[in-house]
């Protein structure tokens, strides 16, 4: 197969840092081959910057392999860019034309607070878990799996729910800001198993409160989240979370 | 957790909408139902004993206490929802994420205004004419005397651009109820993928045919399909 390459401008959100006041800054990015990542491209981006005496575009990334969650950038109108059921770092160059202007923003929310450029701060995230989006387990040796009998369905939607990797696209694609997608893949993937039974109540209304802290919107069901996230996550996973939220806030004590 | 913590929080708020949406839903099939009289072909004699009925029985008014507190609550509410809603995204996106959800999702506090201007200009139109400041009487024998709300309506009718008006609300209507139908029992927690499918087949069906009905009224008068 044979590479083609191109020539692109890239238009990116600058910020120095928290406070200070961003802008965008179109660049030219030449050479591009179409089978590199779009990490790499950015890559390239920042080497020339820094050759050239610059900065470089500060932006989230780890595993690039698509499982951690890490990578975060608005692309051309969509969280994650242009393909579906997929991350940042597992976009493709081959996805854009020779000569095309490529717009990337940082995710957009007030519980987002920009750190720099293209990083924000999704902190808010971890603080939700904190709040319950755990199980106790005591100490010893764990107990055999097959003792605990799990209807497959229940298996298949717990881990379907599991797969999200908190990478907070859900956040940046509503138009409220509202972390629901998150919080009810968190919420559904331990309410659907027997490990997270005893706390089942109290986790979900703990959680959601942490969320209302936070500071995200609310949810009008607009499939915005679910139509942007890398794993598919269901947004059936948000009417599971209000079931769970209005039998708790019955009957919890 | 307490009961006012519960209807405050982001997921309460929602339970708030959601609920008086469902009982407005309902209130439009009765609406629909009893004026759905008018194409009797009588007159107006079963259109204005039904309405007769409904101004004088103790039941519907106390319903109607209900629904009047049912329908200030789902527009303040909706209001405060999305000025709040509003307020989480300081600064917005250069390229608005817009493939994702339906315009008529991300649109429905703008379709509950058109909603709201055409209520208020209804209530004037026959409420308010019914209630307060009184209309023509029409005597169906016996000494059986009710208003003659069908009369008001043949008038109201008259004009086009009174047509026209509500025609566009029934639409606005139309589009508010395709998400706001299967939104509502989202919310109150139905999840399973064959309700899903189920509530979205009725909320679509729903959307359609309740709209429509309410649009050929003002439009019968106008082309004197009914006398």
């Amino acid at each position: 197969m044979s590479q083609n390459t191109m020539n692109l401008k890239v238009k990116v959100w600058r910020q120095r840092n928290a406070k200070a006041q961003g802008a965008f800054v179109t660049y030219d990015v030449a050479g591009i081959s179409d089978e590199m990542s779009f990490l790499e491209m950015m890559d390239i981006l920042n080497e020339r910057l820094i050759t050239e005496g610059g900065d470089p575009v500060a932006f989230d990334h780890d595993c690039r392999e698509g499982i951690c969650g890490m990578c975060s950038m608005y692309i051309n109108g969509k969280p994650h860019g242009p393909w579906q059921a997929n991350t940042t770092c597992q976009l493709h160059m081959r996805a854009f034309k020779d000569g095309e202007t490529i717009v990337i923003e940082p995710w957009r929310a007030n519980s987002f607070p920009i750190v720099k450029d293209l990083t924000v701060d999704r902190s808010a995230f971890d603080r939700i878990i904190q709040a319950g989006g755990y199980i106790s387990v005591n100490t010893g040796n764990a107990i055999d799996g097959n003792s605990l009998p799990i209807e497959k369905q229940k298996a298949d939607d717990a881990f379907a729910a599991a797969m999200c990797i908190g990478c907070g696209a859900c956040v940046a694609a509503c138009k409220n800001s509202s972390a629901m997608l998150f919080l009810s893949a968190k919420v559904s993937h331990l309410a659907l198993l027997p490990q997270g039974a005893p706390e089942r109540k109290s986790r979900v209304l703990k959680m959601v409160a942490q969320m209302d802290k936070e500071g995200f919107g609310s949810c009008t069901n607009t499939g915005a989240c679910e139509a942007t996230c890398p794993k598919e996550i269901s947004i059936a996973n948000i009417a599971r979370l209000n079931n769970e939220y209005l039998g708790a806030s019955l009957s919890a004590q | 957790m307490t009961f006012k913590q519960m209807f405050t929080s982001s997921v309460g708020k929602k339970l708030v909408m959601a609920f008086t949406g469902i009982f407005l839903v309902l209130f439009l099939v009765v609406h629909a139902g009893l004026n759905a009289c008018i194409w009797a072909m009588d007159g107006g004699v079963m259109f204005n004993k039904a309405a007769h009925f409904m101004g004088s029985f103790i039941v519907p008014r106390i319903l109607e206490i209900g629904l009047f507190l049912g329908i200030f609550l789902h527009i303040i509410q909706g209001y405060m929802l999305t000025l709040e809603n509003r307020s989480k995204r300081k600064i917005g996106y250069e390229v608005n994420y817009s493939k994702g959800s339906k315009w008529y999702s991300r649109s429905m506090a703008i379709l509950g205004t058109i909603l709201l201007m055409f209520f208020v200009i209804h209530w004037k139109h026959f409420w308010v004419p019914s209630r307060i400041t009184g209309v023509e009487e029409m005597d169906l024998g016996n000494g059986f005397i009710v208003h003659n709300l069908y009369a008001v309506m043949q008038d109201t009718f008259e004009n086009v651009w009174v047509v026209l008006f509500y025609v566009i609300a029934c639409i606005s209507l139309g589009y508010h109820l395709a998400h706001g139908f299967q939104s509502a029992f989202k919310t109150i927690g139905v999840h399973n993928k064959r309700y899903h499918v189920m509530i979205n087949t009725i909320g679509f069906g729903f959307a359609i045919i309740i709209p429509l009905a309410f649009a050929l009224m003002p439009i019968s008068f106008y082309l004197h399909w009914v006398n």
